[in-house]
């Protein structure tokens, strides 16, 4: 273990967005390009619209499939002799068509299969509270520009090019934290609060209860736990 | 419940083919004398006891083999048959059964085959009421009992059955379509006599007619009311004056609109019910929060004839509570539509000692299974619906819970079980530990799934199913099968009546075992598995005795399919395309051939051939 000192506390430090074994977990669509452990700094956008398959430590649980169904326990993996089912057969499995119906009308199910992610959304220093759909978004991207667009009055301020934190650029990220910039927070279904930005766009949308625009000087207790809850999930 | 029901154990009775021996036979057996004169008097006496004797008899079975007799025996039979029977409603016409059968009093009809509810034919295909409706209003003044299963029945229809036949007292519809509110209504108006209407699993369009309303007023002989699958609102005010007017009443199933607020309503007015469906079982939406809930375990507790629970279409498991005073009595309890968990389930399942048929979602997991397999000794029918009917959906219950029922549950005689893991392991033991089983049917929902244990077929496990359950009338196989598990299939199933295949079998080597080993196989359904002409061919020696045979996406050809049109001129050898498909010249998608003595029928659609 006796890499160079730095580099050791550099991998401590660092936000992870990678698959936590490194690249490549289960197969999925858009693979990270190379292990981000081993290669370290990765620029954020190349990241925020990638749709990652998270083998996170709920034992294989795909987010890209609908993240609406009641988690379960999951099942294995298909068999892997046969070629990989691709989109539903016609009339397979042979459940009645009268069923699948009912239980696609059911208020229940229809009411988490649609139901939108609203939250609420505050900045600090705003007046009135505004509610978002994250549903409506399937980026980081698209979602601070929307917060632009809501809080159009209060700046951004420096947030680089891609309108969101660089979490990969240590101190580029404390001097955000040290200026009188917002930035985006959210708590987390723990109720912790978090930096926006620091996980997978889908594991936000699933953890996110409520936003919170401040500024970055108040945010910068943050920061460490960010990074922490980060390393944790690793 | 009759999802599917297939309880009768029917011989094939859609078809009647007398020997012209018995046509000849003459019944006195005296040989001199006049024959005319000598023999008048004793046939007379003779057919007058028949008929009184066999008005006894009331089981489809005995009554073709007695019909059979001689000529004597066959017309006796034929007019103190009372309720009629046709499997295929192609298989003979109306004016032909009607001809024959002049007092019958009950009629039930099959239509379409059952894959046709999987969406794999096309719409509009035929089992049309129409012609039979016509037929039995003439024939059959005194009609009481219509029960069809999977036809396509009008407005009219329903309205000839209503305005012609005076004293019809009972009409079952499972599985149908083609009417809607408006034929409801008339029927339930014109219909002074009806004790029994029972919709179920069909399809009923909304033209938003207050059906129930149409109720005549006054008091009701109606004993059974079910429209649970009935998706429009309802006039509750009126359904309410009704039930009150009904004091024979003993089953009702309400369909998702009625709330649990007007359930409680209804029930209080009711409570000789023995078959209740509590509808959506939630509060409707109009609901106050500070509204004063009535108290509903004391309706349920009012209830002391319950036996049978459905619904729960919406539920709001906060109020499952309010039935356990009648879980101790349940021998039936439908949670098929409650997506509730194994911790829902546990308080109410602990207290059903009695239970013996249990349909349920997966929701509740192995976990639920096993509290069902600690208290359900008596439990002889289970069903397991998915929540998440795809291919590669979670996966709740696996052969945990499938042993732990095997182990629980020894009087097992019909299951129906749909997961997304299964071990051939489990399957033996319930083989094993459930020798009374009748009905199997396992459908694994991943495609060509091997036993994700050993990596082996399923083969074993099916064949330890018709080795060991030697009562096995109905199989439906899944997961990754080789043509060894047809084999066993072929050797050991000889009582095995209904047989479903999907995505299975190597070659034509399958299909042959289990034409050529199954004598009692009656109805045969295929899909998608390589199944080609060579083993078309080696089923000819026993088609005339099979209701149907279909084969969708097998490896037939025209061709092939011809040939068999061609030995057999009692079977009718119907080829399907569906809607969208191009006229393929050298590939059969859909093959249904039943045997029939009426020749090809004639309201074929277009995408129907008939070779």
């Amino acid at each position: 273990m006796q890499g160079t000192e730095r580099d050791l506390n550099y991998k401590e430090t660092e936000l992870c967005l990678g698959l936590p074994g490194g690249g490549g977990g289960g197969g999925g669509e858009n693979e990270v390009e190379s292990s981000p452990k081993t290669t370290g700094k990765r620029g954020f956008s190349e990241t925020v619209d990638l749709k990652l398959n998270l083998q996170s430590k709920e034992a294989g649980m795909d987010l890209n499939q609908n993240l609406e169904t009641c988690s379960k326990q999951t099942a294995c993996t298909k068999d892997p002799s046969k070629p990989p089912a691709k989109a539903q057969v016609l009339g397979w499995p042979p459940v009645r068509s009268y069923r699948k119906n009912i239980m696609a009308n059911q208020k229940n199910s229809s009411e988490e299969c649609e139901k939108a992610a609203f939250v609420k959304v505050s900045m600090d220093g705003a007046p009135y509270l505004r509610k978002v759909d994250l549903k409506m978004y399937n980026s980081y991207q698209k979602l601070s520009d929307a917060l632009a667009k809501m809080f159009s009055s209060f700046t951004m301020g420096n947030y680089g090019s891609q309108g969101m934190i660089d979490f990969m650029n240590e101190s580029k990220l404390m001097d955000l934290l040290n200026s009188s910039d917002y930035v985006p927070t959210y708590e987390d279904k723990d109720g912790d609060w978090m930096l926006v930005g620091d996980v997978p766009w889908e594991m936000f949308v699933e953890s996110c209860k409520r936003l919170r625009i401040m500024k970055g000087s108040e945010a910068i207790g943050l920061a460490p736990r960010a990074m922490e809850k980060c390393k944790s999930r690793a | 419940m009759s999802e599917d029901d297939e309880r009768q154990q029917s011989p094939p009775s859609d078809l009647e083919f007398v020997s012209n021996k018995a046509r000849n036979c003459n019944a006195t057996g005296s040989g001199s004398g006049h024959p005319e004169f000598q023999s008048a008097y004793p046939d007379q006496v003779l057919e007058n006891v028949l008929e009184n004797v066999l008005h006894f008899l009331t089981s489809k079975r005995d009554r073709n083999a007695a019909s059979l007799v001689c000529k004597s025996w066959y017309r006796v039979e034929a007019l103190t048959r009372s309720e009629l029977f046709i499997g295929n409603c192609y298989a003979v016409s109306p004016a032909r059964a009607t001809a024959r059968f002049t007092r019958v009093r009950a009629l039930q009809l099959k239509g379409k085959p059952r894959f046709a509810d999987f969406n794999l034919m096309p719409p509009d295909w035929g089992a049309h009421f129409n012609p039979w409706a016509l037929a039995m209003a003439k024939a059959y003044p005194w009609l009481e009992k219509v029960h069809l299963k999977r036809m396509t029945v009008t407005d009219d229809d329903l309205a000839t059955l209503a305005e012609l036949l005076l004293g019809f007292k009972e009409l079952v519809l499972v599985c149908c379509d083609g009417f809607g509110t408006s034929g409801l209504a008339i029927f339930v108006n014109k219909c002074r006599q009806l004790k029994v209407l029972d919709l179920i699993e069909s399809e009923v369009s909304d033209d938003e007619t207050d059906w129930i309303s149409c109720f005549p007023e006054g008091e009701s002989q109606l004993e059974s009311l079910i429209f649970d699958c009935v998706e429009c609102h309802i006039n509750f005010e009126a359904l309410e004056r009704l039930v009150a007017n009904s004091p024979s009443l003993k089953k009702l199933r309400l369909n998702r609109y009625v709330s649990i607020g007007q359930l409680y309503r209804l029930m209080i007015r009711a409570p000789q019910l023995t078959h209740l469906g509590t509808g959506s079982f939630s509060p409707s939406e109009i609901a106050g929060q500070g509204d004063q809930e009535p108290d509903y375990v004391n309706a349920f507790a009012a209830c002391k004839s319950l036996v049978c629970l459905s619904g729960f279409r919406e539920i709001i498991p906060d109020y499952l509570p309010a039935i356990y005073p009648v879980c101790a009595n349940l021998t039936s309890l439908n949670f098929s539509y409650a997506n509730i968990t194994a911790e829902q389930l546990k308080p109410i399942i602990s207290k059903c000692h009695k239970l013996q048929v249990f349909w349920v979602l997966d929701s509740i997991c192995d976990e639920g299974l096993q509290a069902v397999a600690a208290t359900c000794k008596e439990l002889r029918e289970l069903r397991v619906f998915p929540v998440d009917p795809r291919e590669d959906g979670d996966g709740p219950v696996s052969e945990v819970g499938l042993q732990a029922i095997s182990e629980g549950c020894r009087k097992l005689q019909s299951i129906l079980y749909f997961c997304q893991r299964m071990t051939n392991a489990a399957v033996i033991a319930m083989s094993k530990n459930c020798p009374d089983l009748v009905v199997f049917r396992l459908c694994i929902m991943g495609r060509h799934r091997a036993d994700p244990v050993t990596g082996e077929p399923m083969d074993d496990g099916f064949g330890a199913i018709v080795m060991n359950c030697k009562k096995l009338t109905r199989l439906a196989v899944s997961g990754l099968l080789t043509d060894k598990a047809f084999d066993y299939i072929g050797q050991h199933g000889k009582l095995v009546r209904t047989l479903s295949v999907a995505f299975a079998g190597d070659s034509d080597m399958g299909l042959k075992y289990v034409l050529e080993g199954c004598p009692q196989l009656q109805k045969l359904e295929i899909r998608d598995s390589p199944f080609g002409d060579a083993a078309l061919r080696s089923g000819l020696h026993h088609y005339y005795n099979m209701r149907f045979l279909w084969m969708s996406s097998c490896r037939l050809t025209p061709n092939g399919c011809q040939e068999i049109a061609r030995a057999m001129p009692r079977l009718v050898v119907e080829v399907i395309r569906s809607a969208d498909e191009e006229e393929m010249d050298d590939a059969v998608e859909i093959l249904y051939m039943y045997r029939s003595l009426e020749g090809p029928r004639t309201d074929l659609p277009k995408f129907v051939t008939i070779l």
